[in-house]
């Protein structure tokens, strides 16, 4: 029995797998819709996220499959005290696979110990979300038809954001791949990223404050939010989060085929102006988002 | 028990000078039926001053935890007053209950079961991250 808790745990070859499944789900929905019948996926979150639940639970009823579960702590037995093994376990009596979100780093791991169905991480704190991750290959894949050769632009909250340090991972681990990482200087990438991960696997990358200076580069821009519970004080975060805001003008020096994402929700980094632009992937990103999931679920239940 | 010299028994040699007791009690020296002698400020060539353990018995002990707390510690093997063996000990690939995890958001900071364990992700740079949360331990 396989978890899947942090990206790391999927090679390289078993993610193109899961990319190559989520593909002919794309092209043959019909082929899948009874797959998972009478399996039940339990969505275990003990901090509300509404998207990435609503993700699992449509991922899972479009696999023919049912949906148990809580969305906030107050309403699970965590808010009796029980702990998170203990809830997994007696979950794992009623259904054959959980998805787990939970406020403390490691949770999910600690849930895998000893649960006896597969528990996929849907976000510990902000540690890891490999979902997301695999999210954010698949729409890259689709959008561009390659993993490789890229010049990929990280921009916006690049110290806090674990989407961005799960990204830069995933990536540095497929040919040619460059990273231009644009932030301010208080939302650099930790040195423990450039040197564990960028430096480590001899990925060039560059650092800079200005959007637009290496915009024309571009192959992929990813637009991350500022998020105020990461900052100590207001007045930091009311300085920083306008920093980079996306809009028309900004991508006048752009590729035709660059391709923006966001893993949402977005407040007001990409200005609703570059919605209607084609090369706004962030809301197809959402949808492909459900058809990883929906592979995943098929993998960890090893049904073919 | 002869402070000078042990027939069989395990010398730990090198300790950094007053970290003896520290040691003694990772090692759980104290719950071990033999004699156990602790000589602390010894003179060294090598250190200036160092602590001793001598343990009076060759007995199966768990050493590996002190090529995390000090890589300079020598091991020695007595038996029949011969040294059989002198090394230093490896980092351990894994330490359990030594170090806590500092990072409040950790799992380990709400649920009071869970053993504290660190992985060493880096040996040159004998770096270990909690197994939970991946937070380094700054020492
Ligand atoms: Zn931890």
């Amino acid at each position: 029995m396989r978890h899947l808790i942090d990206i790391k745990d999927l090679s390289v070859q078993e993610i193109d797998e899961l990319i190559g499944v989520a593909k002919d789900i794309i092209a043959h929905p019909e082929k899948y819709q009874e797959k998972c019948k009478y399996k039940k996926l339990a969505t275990l979150f003990f901090e509300p996220s509404t998207r990435t639940r609503l993700s699992f639970e449509a991922a899972m009823m479009e696999l023919g499959g049912n949906v148990i579960g809580f969305s906030e702590a107050s309403s699970s037995s965590a808010s009796k005290g029980e702990s998170v093994s203990d809830t997994t376990r007696m979950v794992g009596c009623y259904s054959d696979i959980i998805a787990m979100r939970h406020p403390k780093e490691g949770a999910p791991l600690v849930a895998s110990l000893k649960s006896t169905v597969p528990i996929i991480n849907a976000g510990d704190g902000g540690h890891s979300h490999p979902t997301q991750t695999l999210t954010d290959l698949l729409t890259i894949f689709c959008e561009k038809n390659r993993l490789e050769n890229l010049t990929i632009g990280l921009c916006g909250d690049l110290k806090f954001g674990r989407t961005v340090h799960s990204l830069i991972t995933a990536m540095s681990r497929y040919k040619n791949i460059k990273f231009i990482l644009i932030s301010p200087d208080e939302l650099k990438v930790p040195e423990y990223v450039k040197k564990e991960i960028l430096e480590k696997n001899d990925i060039p990358y560059i650092e800079t404050n200005d959007i637009e200076e290496h915009i024309g580069d571009l192959d992929i821009l990813y637009m991350t939010r500022v998020q105020k519970e990461r900052f100590f004080n207001e007045e930091d975060y009311l300085r920083l989060k306008d920093y980079y805001i996306l809009n028309k003008e900004k991508l006048e020096k752009a590729k035709q085929d660059l391709c923006i994402m966001h893993p949402l929700p977005r407040v007001n980094e990409i200005a609703v102006e570059v919605d209607d632009d084609p090369r706004a992937c962030y809301f197809k990103q959402a949808r492909y988002g459900k058809y990883i999931r929906m592979a995943l679920i098929l993998k960890l239940l090893e049904i073919k | 028990m002869n402070i000078d010299s042990i027939k069989d028994g395990i010398v730990i040699d090198h300790i950094q000078a007053k970290k003896g007791l520290d040691i003694y009690n990772a090692l759980k020296l104290g719950e071990l039926d033999c004699s156990v002698a602790i000589i602390t400020n010894a003179k060294s060539n090598k250190m200036g001053r160092k602590d001793i353990i001598k343990i009076d018995k060759n007995i199966d002990l768990d050493l590996n935890i002190l090529g995390y707390i000090d890589p300079n510690i020598t091991i020695n093997i007595i038996e029949n007053d011969e040294r059989v063996d002198k090394y230093h000990v490896e980092l351990p690939k894994e330490i359990t209950n030594i170090i806590k995890c500092k990072n409040p958001r950790c799992i380990t900071s709400i649920e009071q079961e869970l053993k504290h364990i660190f992985i060493l992700t880096d040996k040159e740079k004998r770096t270990y991250r909690c197994k939970y949360c991946e937070t380094l331990n700054e020492e």
